[in-house]
């Protein structure tokens, strides 16, 4: 469980987050939704420590972050996975060198067992003719995956993700959103994913916190974001021409 | 981290052998050519083009022409694989995972290059071997002069003073391209002109250190 008390970062005279307050639960995909400068960025690298919050606290399972030590922050980083937004594979590494890295950098394991469990969690995400390609051989939706199996290969307790829909056909966004939602409920892990894509709000969004102008603006499920009345949600979930339809369809059914 | 020393060792020493052996060869025929046509006096030994061109080979051109011909090829490739890992998250993918990034990619970086003087020695010999080739093979002074040329006066300081001299080019080498690709912002672009940036910065230090380091050590 992650407990962010009240957070508030600036860079020069750019407030970007302003009071954020909200706890993110085990086993649940939380999403962070929000217009591109709405602060999801900054706010998912203060939850993963990259940035610290200038004002107010993040807790990890009862272990505030601006309290532990350089060692302890180093081994609670090492219980966090993360899926960057271009994946952020190692260009020099073969699919199973990236997801081995986290094991041979961090663990005794013997190569055997490094090999086990890099085969484990490649087949886990579906890849299982990929071991020897490196990343530009592959495709974006196949880099994703290999992205969510470094991610996962330390069994970690906090999985985050940075649109890790994006550049991916719907079909795709879909195979993923579901992945990682199966991985949330399998490992008890608990996820936050900064997204746009309404369709993973809808299909995999549990809790959803939508971030305007560096505030929280609203929190909800998926189910309650499309019966909300708060103005700035509405603008942006129905900000498509796909969305217009389908709520003018509901509401023409509703009447 | 042997690994990692070993791989670096392998793109940024032995991966520009050929190049330092190609520019030390010729650079070493252009030094005793140029001797030679202006050693025109009779009463000058031809030993003299030898001793020339031991003289320049191994005190600046072995060393100081080198480090700024690595500082273009092996410089700019240190700055844009780590722009490019910057530009493309794999830095923050490495802290998010807890490694120490700096560590882990420029301290490689910098052991490897102090392999570099093994790499400046052979550029010593071979120029000065494509000296000897030029001198003979030219026309310009017989062998035996040649080597009598090379063999006078010789003061084992001065090599000393140019692996000195080539150690610390070498540290130059790794860390302000380094420095470059690591602290960069912004995409592509950005990562070509840090490359340009890091290239002419790092030749800079080293002719400003090449200055001192000259005037501190034979001054």
């Amino acid at each position: 469980m992650i407990e962010v008390e009240n957070i508030h970062k600036s860079f020069g005279d750019a407030h970007v987050l302003k009071g954020i307050s909200t706890v993110f639960e085990d086993g649940k995909t939380n999403l962070v939704i929000g217009q591109s400068g709405s602060g999801k960025t900054v706010f998912l690298k203060c939850l993963l420590g990259l940035f610290e919050p200038d004002e107010g606290q993040i807790c990890y399972n009862g272990q505030f972050y601006s309290e532990l030590s350089t060692s302890e922050r180093r081994d609670l980083r090492q219980e966090m996975g993360m899926v960057f937004q271009g994946s952020a594979l190692f260009d020099s590494m073969t699919v199973e060198g990236n997801v081995m890295f986290p094991l041979d950098m961090f663990t005794n394991q013997t190569k055997a067992e490094m090999q086990d469990r890099v085969d484990f969690v490649l087949e886990r995400v579906n890849l299982i003719d990929a071991h020897k390609k490196y990343p530009s051989e592959i495709s974006g939706g196949m880099q994703k995956r290999v992205a969510i199996a470094r991610a996962i290969v330390m069994n970690p307790k906090y999985l985050f993700c940075d649109e890790p829909n994006s550049g991916l056909d719907p079909k795709t966004a879909i195979l993923i959103d579901n992945l990682i939602q199966e991985i949330t409920k399998e490992y008890n892990i608990t996820t936050i994913i900064n997204t746009h894509d309404m369709n993973s709000v809808m299909e995999i969004g549990e809790k959803i916190i939508f971030l305007k102008d560096g505030f929280k603006e609203w929190e909800g499920t998926n189910k309650e974001i499309f019966k909300t009345d708060n103005e700035a949600v509405t603008n942006f979930v129905y900000s498509s021409e796909l969305f217009k339809k389908v709520r003018q369809m509901y509401i023409e059914e509703r009447n | 981290m042997r690994s990692l020393i070993l791989k670096e060792i392998d793109e940024l020493i032995y991966g520009s052998m050929g190049i330092i052996i190609f520019i030390a060869f010729f650079i070493g025929g252009v030094v005793t050519i140029q001797t030679a046509l202006n050693l025109n006096n009779p009463f000058l030994p031809k030993s003299l083009i030898g001793f020339a061109t031991r003289q320049s080979v191994i005190l600046e051109f072995a060393p100081t022409f080198t480090s700024i011909i690595m500082a273009g090829k092996v410089g700019s490739y240190i700055t844009s694989s780590i722009g490019t890992m910057r530009v493309t998250e794999q830095i923050d993918a490495l802290e998010v995972m807890g490694v120490n990034s700096l560590n882990y990619l420029v301290f490689p970086k910098i052991i490897a290059m102090f392999m570099y003087p093994f790499a400046v020695a052979i550029a010593m010999f071979v120029g000065v071997l494509g000296g000897w080739i030029a001198a003979v093979f030219g026309g310009y002074a017989p062998s035996g002069e040649f080597i009598k040329g090379l063999q006078m006066e010789f003061e084992s300081f001065h090599v000393t003073y140019a692996f000195i001299k080539t150690l610390i080019f070498a540290f130059v080498i790794a860390t302000v391209p380094s420095f470059h690709g690591f602290f960069m912002k912004g995409g592509a672009l950005e990562v070509g002109k840090a490359s340009t940036t890091a290239f002419v910065w790092t030749s800079v230090v080293i002719i400003i250190l090449n200055y001192i380091l000259t005037q501190l050590i034979l001054g």
